[in-house]
């Protein structure tokens, strides 16, 4: 008896696979968090909406793009050439691109390490593993351990791509899995730097950064990410089917662009974008 | 067992009896299963018919018709029904992405001998090579980026090296236990012992290597002061902890195993318990031990989580106080970003099959000695 | 034979019987150390995850479904967490019990001992047992999703991937084809412990062997059945690698309810804790009291199948 029933909701579980919720919103786990609470709010607003989040990563989203399983993909990378030709080959067009956030990458470095700001130059030279001791770069003599993130994450690629200018990380940096296992380790490692998205760890700092050797300092603020000042930032997108990109969809994706939109950013830790780059 | 009736007599027994036959035979599928669809993933690097070079001939859009449809079809990756359902324009847009992605390549790459090299081949896989910045030839793991280098070699190093510090660590322990256990403790104190080391086994992976991130890592480089706080060493004790309790409790079946008789011949002749076990029943048993540690091994090398979450820097370094990257981290960590049937992907499917390879046969060693062993102990004894 | 009789009968050949054997003393000290090591490490282990844990541990955590931040140790919970995890190991149970249990039952009932395909069948569960738990995961991957999956969606004319892509129901069966030999084995244990007589008797009174398996030797092995069932739930429930790539999600704002949701994960979500979080000081609350509410879990099932094999145990003894 207790295995029939089983059983039948076990068909009724099948008979019942189908698409459902109106939008589906799936990529990024970096996006993940601030997509969920764009979600949120827009539904508290829009109650005949339902709007459905998952993570996976960019990769996992633009995949699920072309297969028609999400509606929206987030992407913390720019699509790529193969994506695109992809998508093209599923549905015949290319994927709309919506810039959605600024991210602010920070350079994290040990509370107790006396240097406090670093240049572009110098940062390339500490990834890649030409300079391997904190003395070299103005700070006491003690060897220089470089955290970064797995290859896998849209925060390697860029940081990769930006500031190693597409050079390969020294072999012995040692990879994390997240932006916490990486504050976490520099804040234990008195020789340790790292790269990351904004988040908060006791006994880790963010560096101030200089485009080279004679610009001023920057913090990675709210205000110099946004006014462009700060120079590691990019940007979080949004993709999605221009055959889709109307009605419940369209209007969506407008409102997240908007100020009401943009307010829920902040509190996720990245930055809201300003009015003039909400273009497509 | 039983008389045996021919199947006319009882079609439905027949039936059943060879449905549960075949059904049986489900265990010897899914091995093979497994085998098929991981090696068939990589097939195409086996092969060597991937190519990842960065720099690839273009065709551009307006010579779109001097080309023929075979060969536009090979170039845009699309099969020949694909490319009778597409349009023109689609197949235009489809050679302008391929010009785009071309064009999107920095400067400094175009000039660079290596944007022409097909970093999948074997030679580049397995041997070092001088990469453009590098200042000798090495063996470099850098799947993501302009140029792809897939040079395996850090990664089985990394593979080896916890594991091996893991057997070190664990199986001395583990058979020591075992010995106790088996041969000298008394018979209350096994009673407890032995589900205790049971629970051991019970501890998902997942939080054995966040014990080892959060607080093992962290003890040991306050203990012994080394430079890397996350390295081979503190995965290689984790991955021990995981260890411990297969070698045991097969470590321990074995030693249990040993015929009473030899023990009791032992002790009567004045030997002592410690002097029994030694010298009469653990070189009886050794083939077990050995099998154990042989199960010990392919437990390790084929433990994902621990590692992950402990080290990963893809540094060729023998030394256990430098970080490693294991085949099974780097599986689990970039199958996910890896674009489905690109270069990246399939190699990371050749890892798996390599592993799947390497644990297959350490398992089929363990079983076939434990089978001997088996007999011989209950042949003579 | 005399030689060796010669051999056996000298006592203080190779044996010196003395009061205080000290070099015993020290092995068997030696070998009490590494148990006792062993235990220390699993007491370390358990009371500082206890220990850490405890405090974050409340009915709201284990009942809250996090709707905004899962990083907000006031507002989050682990309930879709335990929930996915329950899911797939019920659906993994589906699937496993009954292949496990007709292997096993061929094994002990009808194979041939010495048959060449009951050796590859018992080669074939070892080797099932040793094979890494991330090649489960690429297994599943390769051959769940992209073959099957993708093929079930061509067959039903989906419009986009309904099967094709990770899901609940693939990483069950990702799980029940790991757990494959746990079952057999155990059930082949119970199977084993049945007195021959029983079945004897049976066939004795005219009932067919089949008849036989069904209503005396199956229901007699039932504890066997429920202990590797058990024991497989257990060893699922805390398995990570294999549903990586074939079914978990990072984040869910729903609960899983069709087979080919994805869901959440009460090991993964561990593992999302420990190395995503963006203030470790923070959630360091709510990391520990996941692992807790996963140790609970995993170790309530073992020990719960530990007390039904050794009752199993004893009655094998008293029989033998």
């Amino acid at each position: 008896m207790m295995k029939k029933s089983i059983l039948l909701g076990l068909a009724l579980l099948c008979a019942t696979a189908s698409f459902a919720g109106n939008i589906t919103v799936k990529g990024s786990d970096t996006l993940v968090i601030l997509a969920q609470k764009w979600a949120e709010v827009y539904m508290s607003k829009n109650p005949q909406v339902k709007i459905q989040v998952s993570g996976g990563g960019s990769g996992v989203g633009f995949a699920a793009l072309q297969n028609r399983a999400t509606d929206l993909a987030d992407a913390s990378r720019k699509i790529k050439a193969t994506e695109v030709a992809e998508c093209l080959k599923a549905f015949g067009k290319r994927p709309t691109e919506y810039k959605v956030a600024l991210d602010g990458l920070s350079v994290y470095v040990n509370d107790s390490n006396p240097v406090k700001e670093l240049s572009l130059d110098q940062l390339l030279a500490i990834f890649t593993g030409k300079v391997r001791n904190w003395k070299e770069v103005g700070g006491s003599d003690s060897p220089i351990t470089v955290y970064s993130r797995e290859n896998s994450s849209g925060t390697y690629e860029f940081f990769k791509e930006h500031v190693l200018k597409g050079k390969d990380f020294a072999a012995s940096a040692q990879t994390m899995p997240g932006t916490a296992a990486l504050l976490q380790a520099v804040s234990k490692d008195k020789g340790g730097i790292g790269y990351g998205g904004a988040a908060y760890g006791k006994g880790a700092r963010a560096l101030l950064l200089k485009k080279d050797a004679a610009a001023p300092a920057i913090e990675p603020s709210e205000e110099n990410v946004i006014k462009g000042l700060y120079p590691i930032w990019r940007y979080l997108y949004v993709y999605v089917n221009p055959d889709l990109d109307k009605g419940e969809i369209a209007a969506y994706l407008n409102w997240i662009r908007s100020d009401d939109g943009q307010s829920a950013v902040k509190q996720v830790g990245y930055f809201p974008l300003p009015s003039h780059l909400r273009e497509k | 067992m039983g008389i045996h009736r021919g199947h006319r007599a009882r079609p439905f027994e027949w039936l059943a009896e060879k449905t549960i036959f075949l059904v049986s035979l489900s265990t010897i599928l899914v091995v093979f299963l497994i085998f098929l669809f991981v090696a068939r993933e990589a097939l195409p690097v086996f092969l060597g018919r991937m190519s990842s070079a960065l720099i690839q001939p273009a065709i551009p859009v307006a010579e779109i018709d001097r080309h023929p449809a075979k060969e536009l079809c090979k170039y845009l990756g699309l099969t020949p029904e694909q490319f009778a359902k597409m349009d023109r324009e689609t197949l235009k847009e489809l050679l302008q992405v391929k010009i785009e992605a071309q064009e999107e390549i920095p400067s400094e790459f175009r000039s660079d001998p290596d944007a022409l090299a097909n970093t999948t081949l074997w030679h580049y896989l397995l041997r070092p090579h001088q990469w453009t910045g590098y200042t000798k030839p090495s063996f470099i793991w850098q799947p993501v980026g302009q140029i792809k280098k897939y040079n395996l070699i850090p990664l089985f190093v990394g593979s080896l090296k916890t594991t091996l510090v893991g057997l070190l660590f664990s199986v001395p322990l583990a058979i020591g236990a075992a010995i106790y256990v088996s041969q000298l403790a008394r018979p209350r104190v096994r009673e407890i012992v032995k589900p205790a080391i049971e629970m051991l086994a019970g501890i998902p992976s997942v939080v054995v290597g966040f014990f080892a991130l959060l607080v093992m890592a962290s003890v040991l480089q306050s203990l012994l002061r080394y430079e890397t706080r996350l390295n081979a060493f503190v995965a290689g004790l984790a991955l021990g902890f995981a260890v411990i309790p297969l070698v045991f409790s097969i470590a321990e079946d074995a030693l249990t195993s040993v015929p009473r008789s030899y023990t009791q011949a032992a002790l009567a002749l004045g030997a002592s318990r410690w002097q029994t076990a030694w010298q009469i029943v653990l070189p009886a048993a050794l083939p077990g031990v050995f099998a154990a540690t042989m199960l010990g091994f392919g437990r390790a090398i084929g433990e994902t989580m621990i590692v992950l979450m402990v080290c990963s820097a893809s540094v060729l370094s023998w030394s256990v106080f430098d970080s490693a990257r294991s085949i099974t981290t780097t599986i689990a960590a970039e199958m996910a970003e890896a674009v489905s049937g690109d270069a990246h992907y399939r190699i990371l499917f050749m890892l798996g099959a390599l592993l799947f390879a390497a644990t297959f046969f350490s398992n089929l060693i363990a079983d076939l000695v434990i089978h001997r062993l088996k007999r011989r102990l209950e042949g003579k004894a | 034979m005399k030689a060796s009789l010669d051999e056996l009968s000298r006592p203080s050949r190779h044996f010196r019987t003395v009061r205080f054997d000290f070099v015993s003393f020290f092995f068997t000290g030696l070998t009490g150390l590494a148990t006792f090591l062993i235990l220390a490490i699993l007491a370390v282990i358990l009371a500082n995850i206890l220990f850490n844990g405890l405090p974050g541990l409340s009915w709201r955590f284990v009942s809250t479904i996090p709707k905004k931040d899962f990083f907000d140790p006031a507002t989050t919970g682990v309930l879709p967490m335990i929930i996915g995890t329950t899911f797939r190991v019920l659906v993994m149970t589906l699937f496993v019990i009954p292949v496990g249990v007709t292997t096993a039952v061929y094994l002990t009932e009808y194979a041939p001992a010495s048959a060449l395909v009951t050796r590859i069948i018992r080669a074939a569960v070892n080797n099932l047992a040793g094979v890494p738990s991330i090649v489960f995961g690429l297994f599943g991957l390769g051959f769940f999703i992209n073959f099957l999956g993708r093929n079930l969606d061509a067959l039903l004319h989906n419009p986009g991937p309904v099967w094709g892509q990770p899901a609940l129901i693939w990483a069950s069966l990702t799980l029940a084809v790991m757990t494959l030999p746990v079952v057999i084995v155990a059930t082949e244990e119970s199977l084993k412990a049945i007195p021959p007589g029983l079945r004897e008797a049976s066939l004795a009174l005219g009932a067919t062997k089949l008849e036989t398996i069904l209503k005396i030797v199956l229901p007699q092995a039932l504890p066997g059945i429920l202990t590797g069932g058990i024991l497989a739930v257990s060893r699922a429930a805390g398995e990570v690698a294999p549903i990586l790539f074939t079914g978990v999600a990072y984040y869910m704002a729903s609960l899983p309810h069709r087979l080919n949701d994805q869901f959440m994960d009460l090991g993964y979500h561990v593992f999302v804790l420990s190395t995503q979080s963006p203030d470790i000081e923070k959630t360091r609350s709510i990391l520990f009291a996941t692992v807790v509410v996963l140790l609970l879990l995993t170790f309530t099932l073992n020990f719960v199948a530990v007390l039904i094999r050794s009752r199993v145990r004893k009655k094998l003894r008293s029989l033998a």
